[in-house]
C-alpha cells in the first residue's frame, strides 16, 4: 500500500509548484521584464503602467539615486550624473569606445572596464546595470508579490565574453538568480516562432539603440537552433541620433561645447528622427537650446535617409557576411524578423527588402511588437527553464558569435573555437615550449576574428607554472577552451608529457571576483537598507527550497533508479535540509545544500544516463 | 547497455559506422539527445547535475559537428578503421592535384584584379565547389562500396587541401565586401 506523504510545514508539498521566473531585456535605451501571468506571457508595467523602463539612472547625491522616467527626465540639465546608455560601456575599457568625446560623462580610465565619475562616487557601468535591473526585479516582486526564483537575461547575439561577463555580473549584484544569458535575436525568435507556429529558416535583424544583431535561425519541432551569427556590439539609433545631432549642429552653425549642449544636440535628433519614422509628415524639426539660445534647423526625411544610409549599409554588410557564412541561398530564408526599436524606420525596412533582391518570395516581418519581443521570449524561456513548462517543449542550440584563440609566437593568434560553433563547446589544442628547460608559460586569451592579436579583443592572460624543465618542444601543455551555455568562456591549461599536473582556471579578467561582488552587496549597492545578515539568510533558505523542490521532483520521477538504501540516504538529506533551512544560521544551511548537492551526484548521472537510454531506445522502437 | 561519453559519434547517435548518412536522422537524433541532456533541462537544478549536464551536452554537440561535416565525418571513419589520416605528415599529393591546385591560386589571383572581383572569385567558387563534390561522392563509394580505407584516407588529405582554398576564397569575399 502507498503511503500518504506529509510535507514539512512551510515547504511545498507539490514538487511541481510553480515557480516565478522572469524574462529581462536589459537594453541600450529601455529595459523590460516579462513574465507569466495567468497563462500568457506578457511585459509586466510599473505602477503607471507603462511597460517600458529606460535605461537611465541618475545619481542624486552620496546615497539616493531616480531610475528610469524620472531620470530621463533630468538629463539635458544633469548629464554628468544622468547615465543612458549604459550598455554601450558594458565590458569596454576606456580605449575601447569610440568617439568618447562626444560622451557628456567623466569617464574614469580602470584596468579591465571603464568607470563614470558621478556625484555618488566612481560607478562601473556593471554597477548602473545593476540599478536597472534592480528595479526591474522589483516589479516583478510587486507584481506577483513573492519573490523571483530565477531570471534569463538577453545580451546581444555579438556581445563578446567580456560584455557577457559583465552583464551576468550586473544581474548578480541585482539580487537576480540568471538562469541563463540568451541571445536577443534567439529571444526574439522563440516569442515569434512559438506564436506563428514557424518552421524552416528564418533570420532575425535586430537594429537596437546601441547594438545591431543578425542571426539566422532553423526552426524545427520546438528546436530553435542558431545556424549562425554575426553583428556590431557598437551600431544602433545611437549613432543615427548622433549623425543627425552632429548635422544639424554644422547646419545651426553652433558647437555643442557642455555635456548640457550636447545632450541637447542628441535628445532633439531622436525626437526628430522619431517623428520622421511614425508620421506621414515629411519633415520635422530639430529644437535645441545651445548655450542657452533656442536653435531650430529643419531635418528632412530625404535628408535623415542620407545621413542613415552608411550606418545602415554596415549592418547589411554583416547580414551578407551571416548569410556567407551559413552557406545558404538568399531565397531559402523565410522570413525576417524585424526586432529593436530602430527598425520602426521606413529607411531600414526597405534596405532589408532590397538586400534580399526583387526575386525573393519571402517576407519582412514587422508584426510583433519590435519593443517587446525579446522580454517575451526570454520569459518563455526563463519559464521552462525553472521547470514550469512541459518536458522537451523547446529547446535552443545557440552558438559562439566571435572566435576564441590564444596568442602563439609572434603575435598571431591560433583560434581555438570557430565562430557559429554550437554552445556548450570544450575544446583542447596542445602547445609545447619555446626554450630549453623552460618552466612557465604566458597564456593570452583573445576573442575575435582576425589573425593578429592587436586585432582581437584581449580577455585573459594568466601562466601556468611548474613545467619540469625539459628540452625545448618536449612539453605538451594541453589547453581547454570551454564555452557554457551561457557562451562563457573559462580556460584550463595542464603539463601533460611529464605526468606532472599543473592545471589553472581562469575567467576573463572582466568579471568581476565573487568577492567584488560580495563587497558591492555589503556596500549596500542594491539593497540600501535590507540588512545584510537577514539577506544572507534568506538567499541560503531561497538556495535550499530550490534544492529540496528538485530533488524531491527526480525522486518523484527517477525514485526506481535508486535502491532502498540509496534512496534512504538522500531523503535523510532532504529532510536534514529541511530541517536546518528553518533554523537562523546561513551557513549551516549552505552546508546543507552543499551535502545534498553531493549526496545526489550519483543519483543525478543514473537519471542522465536513463534519460538518453530512453530516448535512444524510443527512437529505435518508432522507426522498426 | 549504458551509454557512455566515451562512446564513438555513430554509438552515441545510433547510427550506422557508413560515411552515407541521412541529415535529417542525425539532426533528429541530436535533438532527442539534447532534449535529454542539455544543461538548459538542469537550470532548476544543483551544481553536479548542471556539471554533468554540461558534460554531455559538449560531447553530443562534439559528435553532432564532426558527423554533419562529410570530410571530417570521413576523416572520423578512416581513423575508426585503423588508418590515421595524419595530415602533417601525409602532404605527398598526385601531381595532378598539385597542378590543380596551382591553377586555383592562380585564377584566384587573376579575378581578384577582375573588373567585377566578386562574380570571378564566385565562378572561381563554384568550380572549386563543383570538384569538392565530386570527391566527396568518391569518398562515399571508398569507405561503404570498396571498403578501401587508405584510398580513402589519402582522397580525405586531397580534401582537406580544397577546404582550405575555399576558406581563401570566403576571405577573399569576405574583404571585397568590407570595402
Amino acid at each position: 500500500m502507498a503511503l500518504l506523504q506529509i510535507s514539512e510545514p512551510g515547504s511545498s508539498p507539490d514538487p511541481h509548484q510553480r515557480r516565478i521566473a522572469v524574462g529581462i531585456d536589459l537594453g541600450t535605451t529601455h529595459s523590460l521584464v516579462a513574465a507569466m501571468r495567468h497563462g500568457v506571457v506578457e511585459c509586466l508595467p510599473d505602477a503607471a503602467g507603462r511597460v517600458l523602463l529606460p535605461s537611465a539612472v541618475r545619481y542624486l547625491d552620496a546615497t539616493r539615486r531616480a531610475i528610469g522616467y524620472s531620470a530621463l527626465a533630468s538629463q539635458a540639465e544633469d548629464p554628468e550624473n544622468t547615465i543612458v546608455s549604459v550598455k554601450r560601456l558594458m565590458g569596454r575599457r576606456l580605449a575601447d569606445i569610440r568617439q568618447r568625446e562626444k560622451l557628456p560623462y567623466h569617464l574614469v580610465d580602470r584596468p579591465g572596464m571603464v568607470a563614470l565619475a558621478t556625484v555618488a562616487g566612481e560607478k562601473t557601468p556593471v554597477e548602473v546595470s545593476a540599478e536597472i535591473l534592480a528595479s526591474l526585479r522589483q516589479r516583478a516582486e510587486d507584481t506577483f508579490d513573492a519573490e523571483i526564483f530565477g531570471a534569463v537575461i538577453t545580451v546581444p547575439a555579438y556581445f563578446d565574453d567580456a560584455q557577457r561577463q559583465a552583464t551576468k555580473d550586473a544581474a548578480q549584484l541585482a539580487g537576480l538568480n540568471v538562469l541563463r544569458l540568451i541571445s536577443e535575436p534567439t529571444a526574439a525568435a522563440v516569442a515569434y516562432g512559438l506564436d506563428h507556429g514557424s518552421e524552416g529558416l528564418y533570420a532575425v535583424y535586430d537594429l537596437g539603440g546601441g547594438t545591431f544583431d543578425i542571426s539566422l535561425l532553423r526552426l524545427t519541432k520546438g528546436v530553435f537552433e542558431v545556424v549562425a551569427t554575426g553583428g556590431d556590439a557598437a551600431l544602433g539609433g545611437d549613432d543615427i541620433d548622433q549623425v543627425v545631432a552632429d548635422w544639424a549642429l554644422d547646419a545651426a552653425g553652433v558647437e555643442a561645447a557642455s555635456p548640457q549642449d550636447k545632450r541637447a544636440a542628441l535628445v532633439a535628433a531622436r525626437s526628430a528622427k522619431e517623428m520622421l519614422s511614425g508620421a506621414t509628415s515629411e519633415t520635422a524639426a530639430w529644437r535645441a537650446e545651445i548655450a542657452g539660445q533656442l536653435r531650430e534647423v529643419e531635418l528632412s526625411r530625404a535628408q535623415l535617409e542620407a545621413l542613415a544610409r552608411p550606418l545602415v549599409e554596415r549592418s547589411l554588410r554583416e547580414v551578407r557576411r551571416v548569410l556567407r557564412d551559413a552557406k545558404v541561398a538568399r531565397e531559402a530564408v523565410q522570413g525576417v524578423v524585424m526586432v529593436g526599436g530602430s527598425t520602426r524606420m521606413p529607411l531600414v525596412r526597405r534596405a532589408v527588402a532590397e538586400l534580399f533582391g526583387p526575386q525573393w518570395q519571402g517576407t519582412v516581418l514587422t508584426n510583433v511588437n519590435p519593443d517587446e519581443v525579446v522580454a517575451i521570449g526570454a520569459a518563455i524561456q526563463a519559464n521552462a527553464l525553472a521547470g514550469n513548462a512541459k518536458d522537451g517543449e523547446l529547446l535552443l542550440l545557440d552558438v559562439i558569435a566571435l572566435s576564441l584563440g590564444l596568442e602563439t609566437m609572434g603575435g598571431l593568434v591560433e583560434r581555438i573555437i570557430e565562430r557559429n560553433t554550437t554552445i556548450p563547446v570544450a575544446k583542447a589544442q596542445d602547445f609545447t615550449t619555446f626554450k630549453d628547460g623552460q618552466t612557465a608559460m604566458a597564456l593570452h586569451v583573445v576573442q575575435g576574428e582576425r589573425d593578429r592579436v592587436e586585432d582581437c579583443r584581449s580577455l585573459a592572460r594568466f601562466e601556468l607554472r611548474g613545467i619540469p624543465p625539459m628540452a625545448a618542444g618536449a612539453a605538451r601543455i594541453r589547453v581547454t577552451f570551454q564555452v557554457d551555455a551561457d557562451g562563457l568562456l573559462s580556460v584550463s591549461a595542464r603539463e601533460q608529457a611529464s605526468g606532472v599536473e599543473a592545471a589553472v582556471t581562469v575567467k576573463p579578467s572582466y568579471g568581476l571576483a565573487d568577492e567584488d561582488i560580495a563587497r558591492m552587496l555589503r556596500d549596500g549597492f542594491a539593497h540600501a537598507d535590507a540588512d545584510m545578515a537577514a539577506r544572507s539568510l534568506r538567499e541560503a533558505q531561497v538556495e535550499a527550497e530550490r534544492m529540496v523542490l528538485a530533488t524531491r521532483s527526480a525522486l518523484a520521477a527517477d525514485g526506481h533508479l535508486l535502491s532502498a538504501a540509496e534512496r534512504a540516504e538522500i531523503e535523510r538529506l532532504v529532510a536534514e535540509t529541511v530541517r536546518i533551512a528553518q533554523g537562523a544560521d546561513a551557513q549551516a544551511v549552505d552546508a546543507a545544500v552543499k551535502a545534498l548537492a553531493e549526496g545526489t551526484e550519483a543519483f543525478a548521472a543514473a537519471r542522465m544516463n536513463h534519460g538518453i537510454r530512453q530516448a535512444l531506445a524510443g527512437k529505435r522502437l518508432e522507426e522498426v | 547497455m549504458l551509454p557512455r561519453l566515451t562512446d564513438n559519434d555513430f554509438v552515441l547517435f545510433g547510427l550506422p559506422e557508413r560515411q552515407g548518412l541521412d541529415r535529417a536522422r542525425l539532426d533528429e537524433r541530436r535533438r532527442v539527445l539534447q532534449a535529454e541532456v542539455h544543461p538548459d533541462r538542469f537550470a532548476a537544478e544543483g551544481a553536479a547535475a548542471q556539471r554533468l549536464a554540461m558534460q554531455w551536452a559538449v560531447r553530443v554537440n562534439e559528435a553532432h559537428a564532426r558527423l554533419k561535416d562529410p570530410l571530417r565525418r570521413a576523416a572520423y571513419l578512416c581513423e575508426l578503421r585503423g588508418v590515421p589520416i595524419d595530415a602533417e605528415r601525409n602532404t605527398a599529393m598526385p601531381p595532378a592535384f598539385l597542378a590543380r591546385q596551382m591553377e586555383w591560386r592562380e585564377a584566384l589571383d587573376e579575378a581578384d584584379s577582375a573588373p567585377d572581383a566578386a562574380a570571378a572569385i564566385e565562378a572561381l567558387d563554384d568550380e572549386v565547389m563543383r570538384d569538392e563534390r565530386a570527391g566527396l561522392a568518391r569518398l562515399e563509394q571508398l569507405l561503404d562500396e570498396a571498403g578501401d580505407t587508405a584510398a580513402a584516407a589519402a582522397e580525405v588529405r586531397a580534401l582537406m587541401f580544397v577546404a582550405r582554398f575555399r576558406e581563401d576564397i570566403a576571405r577573399r569575399l569576405e574583404a571585397l565586401d568590407a570595402h
